[in-house]
């Protein structure tokens, strides 16, 4: 927990490029891949998703720990379309209730390398974002109102604080004598009671930040940046990359016969 | 610092009064005060006396975003408060606090960004504000750190030189310092005054800083004011003047009033079985062995879930601290010293049976252990309490109900006893005008006193305490040096985490000390 999304020290190429860039490109790419359900276009932006990896300062094995969720996510969501979709073609395996046919496989796959294409991008910009960064781009170039933006970006690193936090009480707890043992309702009332020592200091610990901030003048209408976001030659680059992953993706869907609206209904 | 770049202000006030919204009484009442600028004044008082109260007023920050003080149109002002003939809500910047507990002086989380937000706020122009930030970060001695280093890595001390640095970068007329000093260990609260110290030197500004501690400021400051708590009709001010003055004319009842005053230390109960623990009192058998340690690693972290490469094995984390040999004795003292970051609290709640050991083992004897097994981290909660009780270092985390009264029998109740010995502690501890109120709503004293009252309700053979004089005035350090001193001289044994000299000298026994953590 103590690790945050972003990878410490980052020093990868994307990290370098201006975040709203960086979530233009996911944008477009995620979006031309909403349109269709099918594996030609999924695979080769995957493909593609793959090749940026090191340009984002991710490895394999660190892409797993960051998205596992999200992988084990998109493979259940495979799994289960492969079984539950309307059989089509030869079956292939037929265990009571479930069957799976090659057409429901093939919808399974297309499922599961969709949804990978999809949820990657998305760890790719969490690890190669400082959210420093973000907050200043939001702020200065997305013109979000920078008290809600800074104020949200001051308590994201409270977030941290707080896991150790909640160690600590639990164990301010034990010493106690409330013990995390004993029947699901006992210990759901410890939880309970932890959770209610972290909203304490939680609420206290944010109000005394709250103090320090305005302490620093922070709340007046006009502030000034000492970090300037800007857009860079690198970022055309980014979202250059997201349309030609997004159109690549695309053309080989149709040139393959693949292509498969969603919107559209089954063909 | 370009001394011309600041300007010192000036404080005034007349009459002055603040009750916070929902309290019937005010805070501080007819305070009449005039601070001219460039002085520099340390603000005594006992705790109550609305010290705190003015700082935050001064810096602009009463009635707003305080959390309690939310609900603004409930509280309640008198007379004026000025700095330079103005409101300080009108003067943005003019001054700037810095306040006790480091984790909430830091805002963003790279040491640059940090020290610019407040010029950011000031809408200074950004090229000079990189200037003032190099400058600011030199003038705290923090010159070398790198603009990206991330600030979650600083020590504590570092992190107040840090915030001192952010208020030095909005070039303010007036700096205001809430007991700066009160969290840290001694080599951090030299940091903190030294860095303070320099600072005035080149920029001249007025400074106002409360704290307990009069050493500390003592030579750096060349006015005292003492506030007393507000009754209506008499001033808030009861005495005022150079330090070697006041601290002449009112130094017995500074003491009284629980203030650090130099060159005195709090009379404490001496300890009648001695030092060593080996004049054994009757009806018990001193410096039986009750824990013991042996060759312990000890991490806050606990074991990461393996990978492939590992086959699927926890990997172990990196202890903070490793070796570790201690013994637990019953009727003596264990003190744990250390530098910052040598993993002592992490070593004391491990020995405590609240963190489970990296390798080695923490080892109960039967006469603790009384057919609990030998690993204290295995013992239920139940059976944790009545063998080795730990003060945690923020009372407040140890709070679980919402009456002192019941926090006080909380812990007989889990173990189905009686709570005969709550009248005891009650009485011991000076808690018995306080048995309704709500723990979180007892000052800084009264709550240590509850948290170690509360430990002590399950009759522990061994009590740990994790930095107990932290922050603590004089009275209630000599309370709690007594207390404990028969504590031990009754049997039961006493590790300590502290930084605190004086308080290890009362209490005797064995000092372990830890060295800073390989990095």
């Amino acid at each position: 927990m103590r690790e945050a999304l972003t990878l410490e020290g980052n020093r990868a190429v994307l990290a370098r490029a201006n975040p709203l860039a960086k979530f233009s490109g996911v944008v477009l790419v995620t979006v031309a891949l909403a349109l269709s359900i099918d594996w030609v276009s999924a695979s080769v932006a995957l493909v593609f998703e793959v090749l940026l990896f090191p340009l984002a300062g991710l490895t394999p094995a660190l892409l797993w720990r960051r998205g596992w969720p999200l992988i084990l996510a998109a493979a259940l969501g495979g799994w289960s379309t492969a079984i539950l979709a309307p059989d089509r073609g030869r079956i292939l395996l037929d265990v009571g209730i479930w069957s799976i046919s090659e057409g429901s496989l093939q919808l399974g796959l297309g499922f599961l390398l969709r949804g990978l294409a999809i949820a990657l991008p998305a760890v790719l910009l969490m690890s190669c974002t400082d959210p420093t960064d973000l907050a200043d781009a939001l702020a200065q170039q997305a013109k979000l109102p920078h008290r809600f933006v800074l104020g949200t970006l001051a308590a994201m690193r409270l977030v941290g604080l707080m896991a150790e936090e909640w160690q600590t009480i639990g164990m301010a707890r034990r010493a106690r004598g409330v013990g995390s043992h004993g029947s699901p309702a006992q210990r759901a009332r410890a939880m309970l009671g932890q959770s209610f020592g972290l909203l304490v200091q939680a609420v206290r610990r944010a109000s005394r930040l709250a103090v320090t901030m305005e302490a620093r003048g922070f709340g007046g209408a006009r502030r000034t940046w000492a970090r300037q976001a800007r857009f860079t030659g690198l970022d055309v680059w980014v979202v250059l990359g997201g349309v030609v992953i997004a159109a690549s993706a695309v053309a080989a869907a149709v040139a393959a016969g693949t292509w498969n609206m969603v919107f559209l209904g089954q063909q | 610092m370009n001394a011309d770049d600041v300007r010192p202000a000036a404080v005034t006030a007349r009459g002055w009064g603040w009750r916070h919204a929902g309290r019937s009484r005010p805070a501080i009442s007819g305070l009449d005060l005039d601070i001219s600028p460039g002085e520099r004044v340390l603000l005594l008082g006992p705790s109550g006396a609305g010290k705190s109260t003015l700082l935050h007023a001064l810096a602009g920050v009463l009635g707003e975003g305080g959390g309690a003080d939310a609900d603004a149109d409930d509280a309640d002002e008198t007379g004026s408060l000025l700095i330079d003939g103005a409101p300080p809500r009108d003067r943005r910047g003019r001054a700037g606090l810095v306040q006790q507990d480091p984790e909430t002086q830091v805002v963003l989380s790279r040491v640059g960004d940090d020290v610019a937000f407040g010029a950011e706020n000031l809408a200074v122009p950004p090229a000079e504000i990189w200037a003032r930030v190099g400058e600011a970060l030199d003038d705290v001695g923090l010159g070398s750190l790198p603009l990206g280093h991330p600030t979650s890595a600083l020590s504590g001390g570092q992190k107040q030189r840090l915030a001192l640095a952010g208020i030095l970068a909005m070039r303010p007329g007036l700096l205001l310092l809430d007991e700066p000093t009160a969290n840290l260990d001694p080599a951090g609260v030299l940091e903190v005054r030294d860095a303070v110290g320099r600072c005035l030197d080149r920029t001249g500004a007025t400074l106002v800083v409360v704290e307990h501690r009069v050493s500390v400021w003592k030579d750096l400051v060349d006015r005292i004011v003492v506030l007393q708590p507000g009754s209506a009709g008499e001033s808030a001010v009861l005495l005022d003047g150079p330090p070697d003055r006041v601290l002449a004319e009112a130094r017995e009842m500074l003491i009284a009033a629980g203030v650090w005053v130099p060159g005195h230390v709090p009379a404490t109960r001496a300890r009648s079985a001695g030092d060593t623990g080996q004049g054994p009192e009757p009806g018990f058998e001193a410096g039986r062995l009750l824990l013991a340690a042996e060759s312990l690693a000890v991490s806050r972290d606990r074991p990461r879930r393996g990978g492939l490469r590992t086959r699927l094995r926890a990997v172990p984390p990196v202890p903070v601290q490793e070796g570790i040999a201690a013994q637990v004795r019953a009727g003596r003292a264990l003190t744990i010293t250390g530098p910052n970051g040598a993993g002592k609290s992490t070593f004391a709640l491990t020995l405590a049976g609240l963190l489970a050991p990296v390798a080695g083992t923490v080892s109960a004897t039967t006469d603790l252990s009384a057919g609990a097994g030998i690993d204290p981290y295995a013992w239920k909660a139940q059976q944790l309490i009545p063998r080795i009780g730990t003060v945690f270092q923020e009372p407040e985390h140890q709070f679980v109900t919402g009456r002192v009264l019941d926090e006080l029998t909380f812990g007989p109740r889990q173990l189905g006893r009686g709570a005969d010995r709550v009248d005891e502690l009650l009485e011991r501890l000076r808690l018995r005008d306080l048995v309704d109120a709500n723990p979180y709503t007892l000052s800084g004293g009264e709550k240590r006193r509850l948290s170690v009252a509360t430990v002590l309700a399950a009759h522990p053979q061994v009590l740990v305490l994790d930095e107990p004089t932290f922050g603590q005035d004089a009275n209630t350090w000599a309370e709690l040096a007594s207390f404990l001193s028969e504590l031990l001289d009754a049997g039961t044994a006493v590790v300590s985490v502290t930084h605190d000299a004086e308080f290890s000298d009362v209490l005797g026994g064995d000092e372990l000390k830890l060295q800073g953590a390989a990095a």
